[in-house]
């Protein structure tokens, strides 16, 4: 066996001396030829451990060589040698595809004679041929993503080093991503792919599992995976209500993480647990017991101790909402034009009270754009978005007092403090008084933010930072959530506790729509749109959708393979139209 | 430098130029700010007055006060409006429309016949506005004293004495302050040019991640910095073509030295304005604050600290001495030099060496200050 490319022995990297350290006794290897994840949630430290490998960190203390050489002594021999995939991809925006490679090509020394022959390939195998004329920040997403991997192998390196190089990407382009990497690591090229989609764990050779910077599991993803397996559960046929059935199992002993999947119910039962009691769950004469295959992320759980339980106490304060109109949130022929691109096209779906509505689809194909159009945030050329029967643009305060809106980048105030932040919302929410002071008091019990209440927002953990956004937006009891990306880069932990607030509020009859780009966060939600290409190509349960996408080559597709083969079916070939 | 460092350098100047040629930002600085801080320059900072607005009020109608009266109303420093009792204008003066009053009294012509030197009429002038009104007496002055020389009354005008003080001004004869000041002002352009220009190309890098891909590429920060400087160095020379050009050619103003000693040392200068530009921007990361400080950092000290408008010699020690430090100083004096003088070397070359000193310790504070890592 070859020697492996990157030896890593008690690495630890504090930046200050106050703060935890960002990496914590890091002992690891990385070997040639094979795809090693580096596989974590937001603030792990998956950064600085490739950081620390590219020669751009010093470490505080420990050991590591990377292609058998001290990276702190003699970064330039390393970085002659290795390809490096930044988190903004590298690339020079106001330069082109054939321009960015061809400065990547001079700057790493490659000999000239190869210069063409080397573009011809790398643009072949990342399928830009036809674009090498196009500014880079003109490019999608996804091409942005292939173009970076090219500039980082123009010289073919030793250790390619990719972070979080699937942040932004939707799951076609994620796709192609991947079989180019196989095919590098096939070539002998050793791979570190760093994310926090734990799915992507999976389909990783070798894995470094971090969590606030300590190495938490090293291995094969099917060792992890093999850890939690006969403890996971899926129930089916469930009669009633899948989120109460969810609520009642994460109360139950024994329970240490559960989801819901489309129709069914998801749990995962801690080791030495002596199964699940379908009687407490009460799932109806028709439910079902059945064992599936683990996750990684159900091990990932596993290893943490589990997820949180699954009452809502922000829900249960909450007064249940009168039933309203038939549809309590609804887009008729929404469309929007800039200049001549029409950015959404004739988009028209109905929400019923109490239900969880996902808007899903690639980058640039519209969401964003519907998105706003129903939150009131960007005025269609043609058509309505209504809430609670009131148009957003003929009385936008009165049908904005009925909506809560969190969004990817929180929408808090980066240098108020978390205290701030709920007095700011809840006073443009129209709360005062009494009712103000106890909203307040509310919010700061039920997500534990007392201890960080004189904290500004920029610098809270950003789980924190996640339970103050939501708790700015339900305070005023909204009848209706708007919630975009709502759960980027927060920990799985984090996101279990999140969901059980949202499924609190749907049974307590607020409306939610949301956008995410976690396919198993998709589940959750009773319909989904998919939209692509500025029209919705197709509208229903996620089982629905799966049903749609099964077909001779997928017989039971998961929602991300339904999501890919209905956006594939609905287009022969994707345009490389430019992300909105 | 080995063969292949030559090609990366060479690399990283076709990269930046690319990237000016793309940047409207660029562009903007460039070649348009020059065209519009001359000529607001030359436009705004002009000390010299035309056409104050003065009432006259000719109380005395004899002819001799109907052609003094005359010689006010021909110089282009006034625009007067007259009328027959200084009480009519007091409205006005009061308002502001008059900045000024000239009475010929009905003792005028009295008062001319006997000749004792004392000066018959009386100026009024709005003393809120000080520097109009001291351009106002000094011009009404002119006036008489002109008429009176036309009047062939030698005596009156060149005040009776055995030694007789001309005034003779060398360099500037006419004493037009644009002359003096447009040189200067385009010292005090070039230096807010030249750092704004590279100020937002390193933090630029930072904010878009680029430059965390180039360190781990083996580009060195020599080549990174010296690539950066080659294209915005001639940019920076374009600017100052500019501001030539229309100091030239709008203003008229004169230029008396030669074209390759004007190139030469605005070289040298440019260099250590792009140098500061360039350790703003390494030190500061992100392109607000890199803006920001290159306006606070590069702008105020050279308008207030080259001698562009105040003279160092009459400042505090302490800050005569930081006025040293600054190289629009020793730029300020090399173009007005050149522009109203020639090319005198004498005062060019000393010039020359101080600002290569500042140039060269620029130029190696952001080499030291151009980090290979990230923290």
């Amino acid at each position: 066996m070859t020697p492996p490319l990157v030896v890593a022995t008690g690495l630890s990297m504090r930046f200050a001396r106050q703060d935890p350290p960002a990496l914590d006794g890091i002992t690891a290897d990385i070997p040639a030829g094979r795809v090693t994840g580096l596989v974590g949630p937001d603030g792990a430290g998956k950064t600085t451990f490739i950081r620390l490998l590219a020669g751009l960190l010093h470490p505080t203390q420990g050991g590591l060589t990377v292609l058998g050489l001290d990276p702190v002594t003699r970064a330039d021999a390393i970085h002659a040698r290795i390809g490096y995939m930044p988190q903004k991809f590298g690339l020079y925006e106001d330069l082109s595809v054939a321009e960015n490679l061809r400065l990547y090509a001079e700057v790493r020394g490659l000999p000239p004679d190869e210069e063409a022959e080397t573009f011809r390939r790398l643009l072949d195998f990342t399928g830009l041929e036809q674009f090498t004329g196009r500014l880079a920040g003109r490019l999608s997403g996804g091409m942005k993503q292939k173009l970076g991997l090219a500039c980082a192998m123009i010289r073919k390196p030793e250790l390619l080093l990719l972070d979080e190089p699937s942040v932004g990407v939707d799951p076609i382009s994620r796709r192609e991503l991947w079989r180019m990497v196989k095919a590098l690591a096939a070539q002998g090229i050793g791979v570190l792919w760093s994310t926090s989609y734990l799915d992507e764990a999976e389909a990783c050779d070798h894995v470094l599992l971090f969590a606030r910077g300590r190495m938490l599991f090293t291995g094969e993803p099917s060792e992890l995976t093999g850890r939690v397996r006969g403890r996971v559960f899926q129930v089916r046929g469930i009669g009633g209500g899948r989120r109460a059935v969810l609520r009642r199992g994460l109360e139950l002993r024994g329970v240490i993480d559960g989801v819901i999947q489309g129709r069914n119910v998801r749990f995962v039962l801690a080791d030495g647990s002596s199964g699940l009691d379908l009687q407490a769950l009460d799932a109806g004469p028709r439910a079902t017991l059945d064992p599936v295959a683990p996750r990684f992320e159900d091990a990932f759980l596993d290893i943490l101790g589990g997820g949180p339980g699954g009452v809502s106490v922000l829900a249960r304060n909450m007064a249940p909402k009168q039933p309203g109109p038939e549809a309590v949130v609804e887009a008729r022929g929404l469309t929007k034009r800039f200049g001549g691109f029409t950015a959404a096209s004739g988009i028209t779906f109905a929400i019923r009270q109490g239900e969880i509505f996902g808007l899903l689809g690639p980058n640039g194909a519209g969401k964003s754009t519907t998105f706003k159009m129903m939150c009131g945030l960007l005025r269609p050329s043609e058509g309505q978005a209504l809430v609670d029967g009131l148009s957003l643009a003929a009385c936008p305060g009165a049908a904005r007092a009925r909506i809560g809106y969190m969004s990817q980048k929180f929408s808090l105030y980066g240098t108020l403090s978390a205290r701030q932040n709920l007095e700011f919302f809840s006073g443009i929410y129209g709360l005062t008084g009494a009712r103000r002071r106890q909203a307040m008091q509310s919010m700061v019990d039920i997500f534990a933010l007392g201890p960080h209440l004189g904290e500004s927002a920029d610098t809270l953990p950003l789980g924190f930072k996640q339970r103050l956004a939501l708790a700015c937006a339900v305070m005023h009891e909204p009848a209706v959530l708007f919630l975009d990306e709502p759960t980027s880069g927060v920990d799985p932990i984090t996101r279990r506790e999140f969901w059980t607030h949202i499924n609190g509020m749907v049974e307590r009859g607020v409306t939610i729509m949301i956008t995410t780009h976690f396919m198993d966060e998709a589940e959750y939600c009773d319909r989904i749109a998919l939209v692509y290409r500025g029209r919705t190509i197709a509208i229903g349960s996620p089982d629905e959708l799966k049903d749609e996408a099964r077909g001779p080559g997928a017989p039971d597709p998961s929602l991300e393979e339904a999501f890919i083969a209905l956006v594939e079916r609905s287009g022969p070939e994707r345009d490389a139209r430019t992300a909105a | 430098m080995n063969t292949l460092a030559w090609r990366r350098l060479w690399a990283v100047i076709v990269k930046e130029s690319l990237q000016i040629m793309r940047d409207p930002s660029s562009i903007l600085i460039g070649l348009i700010l020059p065209v519009f801080l001359t000529l607001l320059s030359g436009y705004s900072t002009n000390l010299d007055i035309e056409g104050i607005s003065i009432g006259l009020a000719l109380e005395d109608h004899s002819p001799d006060a109907q052609d003094l009266a005359a010689a006010f109303r021909a110089t282009k420093y006034f625009k007067v409006t007259q009328g027959n009792d200084r009480r009519e204008f007091t409205g006005d003066m009061v308002s502001g429309r008059l900045s000024g009053l000239v009475v010929i009294p009905q003792t005028f012509s009295r008062d001319l016949a006997r000749m004792d030197g004392e000066v018959p009429f009386q100026v009024i002038a709005d003393g809120s506005v000080p520097n109009t009104a001291t351009f106002l007496q000094n011009y009404a002055m002119g006036v008489w004293q002109t008429w009176l020389a036309q009047r062939g009354d030698e005596r009156r005008a060149g005040q009776t004495g055995l030694v007789r003080l001309v005034p003779r001004t060398w360099y500037n004869q006419e004493l037009v302050s644009l002359n003096s000041l447009l040189p200067g002002g385009m010292a005090i352009n070039l230096t807010l040019i030249g750092a704004l220009l590279t100020a937002l190309v390193v933090a630029r890098e930072w904010e878009r991640g680029t430059m965390e891909a180039m360190l781990a590429t083996p580009l060195g920060r020599f080549e990174m910095l010296l690539g950066k400087l080659v294209p915005y160095f001639l940019l920076g020379m374009a600017a100052m073509f500019l501001c030539l050009g229309i100091t030239l050619a709008v203003f008229g103003v004169p230029f008396r030295g030669s074209l390759a000693a004007l190139v030469t040392v605005s070289s040298v200068f440019m260099l250590s304005a792009l140098g500061l530009g360039l350790l703003i921007s390494s030190l500061a990361n992100n392109q607000f604050v890199a803006s920001q400080t290159a306006i606070q950092a590069a702008f105020l000290p050279a308008y207030f600290l080259s001698g562009y408008v105040f003279e160092p010699s009459s400042m505090p020690y302490p800050i005569e001495l930081l006025s040293r430090c600054i190289a629009a100083r020793y730029y300020v004096s090399c173009l007005k030099t050149l522009f109203l003088a020639g090319d005198v070397w004498e005062v060019l070359l000393p010039n020359m060496a101080a600002m290569a000193v500042i140039c060269a310790a620029t130029l190696a504070l952001t080499l030291g200050n151009t980090r290979r890592t990230l923290a």
